[in-house]
């Protein structure tokens, strides 16, 4: 595209970027080591010569600090995020991360202190943990809580351990042996089912009725064979439909013995208006992630708290922080407590993610009770407003009104030839990031929207409108829709290719070629 | 419109089968080829494998989704087709000829009459589309 006439002295950031492979000029170095002040030993006594390298660090590219800095920033301009614009992705909860969070996470007693620190010197540390349980357990109304896991589908392998071992106890080993069936809607994250496999249960999949819904004969079908050891139910499930039968659904599966664990991914749509302890759900994960605003993917990590009933709290992970009143009567102290001898045991290193617990338990008290059920109410509102303004363009599977979340197809479109990920594609053309497409995998062609409460009116108002466009241009001019996105640096990428025959590392020119 | 050969036996799962004495062949339709989109990995049922009808015999992993393979019949598995390892896409372009997945020795020939005919599987599938 550049001019002809113009030789670049270098890319503009807008442009492509080479590798960095590709930048590498012999004997440029970005580092300079302080001379030995100890003698220098023979390198073969310290590495056995066939833990060393014998390529003479062929292929490393040789280049500058500033080569590197220049590199790397001019590909984090290329970078969708959430602090650039609307991130609709269904089941993601993409809401904006306060900067007020981040700087709470970045306060230096929290950000140095030593993961082995004493108790009595990390008193701060340990209430912050314990404030975080504290409010919840007020939210979700199950007083048992676990910030250990790593992320969401860690906090579920957490809860289904929590459930066997309970199972366990209750039975004895013998008898529990014959209750290893796990319940799991067909509507469900994929998570579940591997989170029910790893501990050792089989699956039995149920079935959703028309509506989208928990089809209840069912359940009572496979509960009535007696080895269920429990069900696993989003809720709202994945249609973003809330399980209005939720109370009947526990009822149902703890008569036949088994216990309600429910996948938390979807409480934004619940957060001060609903809890799922009063429900009957007997162990949930939260994702800070998610709901309570802390950063995905690459500003993470995550936090998958587990929440239980006090009959399964004995179960939870070791240490678990707990309040004790000081001998000296001059106020409580907060302890690490391993002595729980049912405990399933520890499930990741020293407490959790400790930086997420900091940015969820500021979320919490900046929002206060008010905030966080208004914040739940304008994820709802969203979802459904952007649910009724485009359920004349887009066909709409479920009748029923969504909650933080709504699925659309692309079954008018797809007549004409533009599908989902034609859709999804050219929404990009458009400044937004697409939509989750293909899930749940019972709804074909599926586009899941979630919005958060973090968009306005306004830019509630430019997505309809962009998905209106799209809507028409699939029936008008397909071809635009089909060969999307335009705007971007590099077009329709070959997904096919790229996972058929895929390229995972960078070699050497004259290797490469050989190869 | 799906390609549905006469000569095949289908499932609501959406596999054919093939009989030749008491071999099946078992693949995946053209519809479902169609609605899986780009196939990009196929896992498949070693030969010894028993299966019992309707039970997993592997997976198909698309753009889209990994979707589970079921067997309409019941028996030891004889062959996989080896081929999809390296060109999974020959389930997209050719699903009823280089697209077969396994061989299975039936243990119950009497099986395949209950699955559908090339009629009904066509009329199904025009449910499913509705």
């Amino acid at each position: 595209m550049s001019s002809p006439n113009i030789t670049k002295v270098t890319s503009h950031i807008s442009h492509n970027e080479s590798l960095i492979f590709e930048r590498s000029q012999p004997g440029r170095i970005g580092y300079r080591l302080p001379p030995l002040d100890v003698e220098a030993q023979p390198l073969a006594e310290i590495i056995p010569p066939e833990f060393q390298r014998d390529d003479d660090l062929e292929g490393v590219p040789e280049v500058s600090e500033v080569d590197v800095i220049r590199h790397f920033t001019r590909m984090s301009t290329w970078n969708y995020s959430i602090d650039l614009g609307m991130y609709p992705l269904g089941s993601c909860t993409m809401k904006y991360n306060s900067r007020l969070n981040e700087k709470v996470a970045r306060i230096a007693g929290f950000a140095n202190l030593h993961p082995l620190a004493n108790e009595e010197d990390a008193q701060g540390a340990l209430q912050v943990i314990y404030e975080l349980q504290q409010h919840l357990a007020e939210i979700t109304g199950l007083p048992g809580v676990s910030l250990q896991p790593a992320a969401g589908a860690h906090g579920e392998m957490t809860g289904v351990m929590i459930i066997r071992a309970f199972i366990d106890a209750r039975d004895g080993e013998g008898a529990s042996a014959n209750r290893r069936t796990m319940l799991i809607p067909d509507s469900a994250h994929g998570t579940n089912p591997a989170s029910a496999h790893l501990s050792g249960f089989s699956v039995k999949t149920i079935r959703s009725t028309a509506e989208g819904f928990t089809d209840l004969d069912h359940l009572r079908e496979l509960c009535g064979k007696g080895n269920v050891a429990g069900l696993m139910l989003t809720n709202p499930n994945t249609l973003g439909l809330f399980e209005k039968n939720i109370k009947e659904i526990c009822r149902i599966v703890h008569d036949a013995g088994g216990l309600v664990y429910m996948d938390g991914a979807n409480m934004n749509a619940l957060v001060g208006v609903a809890r799922p302890g009063d429900m009957g759900v007997d162990v949930i994960h939260l994702n800070l992630h998610k709901t309570f605003s802390t950063p995905h993917g690459g500003g993470g990590p995550g936090c998958g708290p587990c929440c239980c009933t006090k009959e399964l709290e004995p179960f939870l992970p070791v240490p678990r922080v707990v309040k004790v009143e000081s001998g000296t009567g001059d106020g409580s102290l907060f302890k690490l407590d391993s002595n729980h001898p049912q405990s399933i045991g520890r499930v990741k290193a020293f407490y959790g993610n400790y930086g997420m617990m900091l940015r969820a338990l500021a979320y919490i008290q900046t929002h206060g009770h008010d905030g966080l059920r208004e914040a739940t109410e304008a994820a709802v509102l969203n979802a459904r407003y952007i649910a009724h303004a485009l359920v004349s363009d887009y066909d709409k599977p479920f009748a029923a009104p969504p909650m933080h979340e709504v699925v659309f197809t692309d079954k008018r479109q797809s007549r004409k030839g533009a599908h989902t990920l034609d859709i999804a594609k050219r929404l990009i053309d458009y400044g937004f990031h697409p939509m989750t497409i293909y899930f749940p995998l019972i709804v074909s062609g599926a586009m899941l929207i979630e919005p958060t409460e973090s968009v306005g009116h306004q830019e509630l108002d430019q997505f309809i409108e962009a998905m209106r466009s799209i809507a028409r241009e699939a029936i008008e001019n397909p071809e635009l829709v089909l060969n999307a996105p335009h705007s971007t640096r590099i077009g329709r990428l070959d997904e096919a290719a790229a996972a058929r025959k895929p390229v995972l590392r960078w070699k050497p020119k004259a290797k490469a070629d050989a190869a | 419109m799906a390609n549905i050969p006469e000569d095949l036996h289908y499932s609501k799962d959406h596999e054919w089968v093939r009989v030749a004495g008491n071999i099946a062949t078992i693949g995946i339709t053209d519809y479902a080829q169609n609605s899986l989109g780009d196939v990009v990995y196929v896992e498949l049922s070693k030969p010894g494998d028993e299966l019992a009808a309707n039970e997993s015999f592997g997976s198909v992993e698309s753009v889209k989704a990994v979707s589970e393979l079921f067997t309409p019949v019941s028996g030891a598995v004889t062959e996989q087709n080896d081929a999809l390892q390296d060109a999974p896409e020959k389930v997209n372009t050719d699903p009823y000829g280089d697209g077969w997945m396994i061989r299975v020795k039936m243990s119950s020939a009497g099986e395949v009459d209950s699955l559908l005919t090339a009629a009904e599987y066509e009329d199904f599938t025009k449910e499913e589309t509705e």
